[in-house]
């Protein structure tokens, strides 16, 4: 991956002022196929990030758990298995009833367009479809997460 | 091959091909390396020299002897097409079956069922887990009820059925073979496959139940009831797609996949105490077809080869069905693109001509629209027809493993076959694959490949077109596949009513009857079909093997 872009260089002088951003990557619901989101779990890593990634399988409330027990800034869901409208939704809104619906929701696999509306309205900050480089992801993770932005939330661990 | 003067001939006929490459081309002779999409490094032409070591009889021969290098039957596709068989399934019950009466209409010769993730994973329509997944990414399955239904007016002794199902795959399949004899076909007639092989699903698929041990002994209880009672019946398609699309290369699949399939003729064998010759016969394949138009072909050429010697060598199999490599293939999913979806059509074209010149035996077309959704019945129409004017209009199928002597494919096909020999040994080495697969080998290598695959596109080393290049200023939209709402609640609701319906002692008697063999060692499959005649759910006999088995959680490395 190129390391000299703007994202990359960007994140050197975010990591010396602060820590770390924190991310999970998570399979929601019975879908099996992780090849996306195990290179976005890399990928990210490699940029800098913390990354924790819960394998598949995992039910919108296992998620939330490790979202606010990890205490992360981002929460990364990857579904190929058509059930995104109703898992993607459901982890979103078991974050606000867990006081941590400022986490940021990200969301990936396949899902058509028109379902896209649907999915910010529910609040899931961006999706992203196939064909999305890493840098483009990293990028636009540096642009609107800050690890800075969970200071307040009830999960937050010391340092 | 060839003698030590043409040899000499050809080596001093290269170097002077070389300097005028050099003189003529300075920046074409510097160009940076050119590999295949697995990353084998390609020469700029092949000669003699490179296949200085094959020999005709020994390496290549002919179709239908050992090493059936140019195919398992004699006669190729002069005999016999390969099976058009689509890989198909939606909504309910009554939808797929709809949808299967459509491609039969249309040509289709074999049946494949798509099965939705709560089926396959074992879980009833009415599970909470459930909740969102019925019938999107398949058909929902929870009874025999279902299967009926969904093998209506469909001649079961006539057409083939291939079913993708893994961890609960002795329940589907005894539903099938019920629903056979309630049609009034008998074991000895029914014809189909069930894919039922565990190892790829912990390497790569990731539909998993029970742990490694317990699953590989239930395939083997499958593979013996298939040997004494359903003889038509593949009770496992050992399966390179999955791992090639969770980003392996074409040697890792080819490596991988012979290599489950040593673990498991060796259970069997170990496990059954049964002649390899007994059942061998049974195993079938299931391999991906990229984008690398030689390097597929050449994978299916060394995978027959390599088959032929590790059942002849390592199992002593004396009958030479035994031997045979037979193999379904399906065009890559991963290589299709969500960008400029009717480019997929030539993209799955060219896959589809790779897999038929590589021999396959039956194959799945995908549709273009499949980046969006479930194909819609125009989309899979393309798809089958693509097959059909392979098969009619091109003229590939007249003469059999066309691109044999081809200096480049020869020497490509045993390339691939020496590097996925390396893997098998490496692999042996370890302890085998259940120990490899403890170990997070083959997981590896293939999350390495993927993430390397996925920097040589992202770095433009690697071309997808209307991805890194070609890119379209405007998306046209097309029609996408819509599963109704309602088939959850259609489908619970038949559920419902099929539990209100049944007899519960019977019922409570066949399971504690299966529980009673899954905690022995007495094959379990008399004990799922009699459950599944009394109508248990799928999720009734999966908790069964849950309870004694265990569950196998995603150790989930990246």
């Amino acid at each position: 991956m190129n390391t000299a872009t703007p994202g990359s260089s960007d994140l050197g002088t975010t990591m010396e002022r602060k820590r770390k951003l924190r991310v999970l990557v998570a399979k929601p619901g019975l879908d099996g196929h992780d090849r996306g989101a195990r290179i976005i779990a890399r990928g990210l890593r490699d940029a800098g990030f913390e990354v924790i990634y819960t394998g598949v399988h995992q039910t919108p409330e296992q998620i939330v758990n490790a979202a606010i027990q990890e205490d992360v800034d981002l929460v990364g869901l990857s579904c190929l298995s058509g059930a995104h409208l109703h898992l993607f939704s459901e982890v979103v809104r078991q974050l606000r009833a867990g006081g941590a619906g400022d986490i940021t929701v990200i969301g990936g696999g396949i899902i058509p367009e028109e379902d896209i509306p649907r999915l910010k309205k529910a609040g899931i900050k961006h999706v992203f479809l196939p064909g999305t480089t890493i840098v483009e992801i990293v990028d636009w993770t540096l642009k609107n997460v800050r690890p800075d932005s969970r200071s307040d939330s009830p999960g937050k661990k010391a340092g | 091959m060839f003698d030590e003067r043409t040899l000499t001939d050809v080596r001093q006929g290269l170097k002077k091909w070389e300097a005028e490459v050099i003189k003529s081309a300075p920046d074409l002779a510097a160009k940076k390396r050119l590999s295949t999409v697995s990353d084998l490094l390609v020469n700029p032409i092949y000669t003699p020299e490179d296949i200085r070591d094959l020999d005709f009889n020994r390496d290549i021969g002919y179709p239908g002897f050992f090493p059936f290098t140019r195919g398992c039957q004699a006669t190729g596709y002069r005999g016999r097409v390969w099976t058009l068989r689509m890989f198909s399934g939606f909504g309910t019950a009554e939808d797929t079956n709809h949808r299967w009466h459509q491609l039969l209409k249309e040509g289709e010769t074999g049946l494949s069922t798509a099965f939705d993730f709560p089926t396959l994973m074992g879980y009833d329509s009415d599970s909470p887990k459930a909740r969102a997944e019925v019938g999107k990414c398949g058909v929902a399955i929870d009874t025999l009820a279902d299967l009926e239904i969904l093998t209506r007016n469909i001649p079961l002794d006539k057409v083939t059925t291939s079913m993708t199902i893994n961890p609960p795959a002795s329940v589907l399949w005894a539903m099938y073979l019920v629903a056979a004899e309630k049609q009034g076909v008998g074991w000895d007639k029914v014809g189909g496959t069930i894919q039922n092989d565990m190892l790829k699903e912990f390497i790569a698929q990731k539909t998993f139940m029970c742990p490694p041990e317990p699953s590989i002994r239930l395939i083997s209880d499958t593979i013996e009831f298939g040997a004494k009672h359903v003889p038509r019946w593949n009770t496992i398609s050992i399966s390179g797609y999955h791992i090639r699309e969770a980003g392996a290369t074409a040697v890792q699949e080819l490596a991988f996949t012979l290599a489950d399939g040593i673990a498991y003729v060796q259970d069997v064998i170990e496990r059954k105490k049964l002649d390899v010759d007994t059942f061998a016969p049974r195993l079938s394949f299931f391999f991906d077809s990229h984008m690398d138009f030689f390097e597929e072909i050449a994978k299916f050429r060394a995978a027959r080869r390599m088959w032929a010697k590790i059942m002849r060598d390592r199992f002593q199999a004396k009958n030479p069905r035994s031997w045979w490599l037979r193999f379904h293939t399906q065009t890559a999913g991963c290589s299709l693109t969500h960008q400029q979806p009717h480019n997929n059509i030539v993209r799955t074209t060219t896959e589809a001509l790779a897999a038929v010149l590589g021999g396959t035996q039956s194959l799945h077309t995908n549709s273009f629209d499949e980046e969006f959704a479930l194909p819609t019945e125009f989309a899979a129409t393309i798809a089958l027809r693509t097959q059909q004017i392979l098969a009619e209009e091109t003229g590939v199928v007249n003469t059999i493993d066309p691109l044999a002597g081809s200096y480049y494919m020869e020497a490509l096909t045993s390339r691939i076959e020496d590097e996925a020999w390396k893997y098998i040994n490496q692999i042996d080495k370890m302890g085998g694959m259940l120990a490899a697969i403890d170990r997070g080998f083959p997981q590896r290598e293939i999350a390495n490949a993927a993430y390397k695959f996925k920097q040589q596109v992202d770095n433009q080393e690697k071309i997808v077109v209307g991805i890194n290049r070609y890119l379209a200023e405007e998306e046209t939209p097309i029609e996408i596949l819509k599963i109704d709402e309602k088939a959850e609640a259609e489908q619970v609701k038949r559920l419902k009513e099929v539990k209100r319906s049944r007899d519960s002692r019977t019922l409570a008697q066949t399971l504690n009857d299966l529980r009673a063999a899954c905690q022995g060692d007495k094959n379990v499959m008399p004990c799922v079909i009699e459950a599944v005649r009394a109508y248990a759910t799928e999720q009734e006999i999966c908790d069964v093997y849950r309870e004694v088995f265990g569950e196998y959680r995603d150790p989930g490395f990246f």
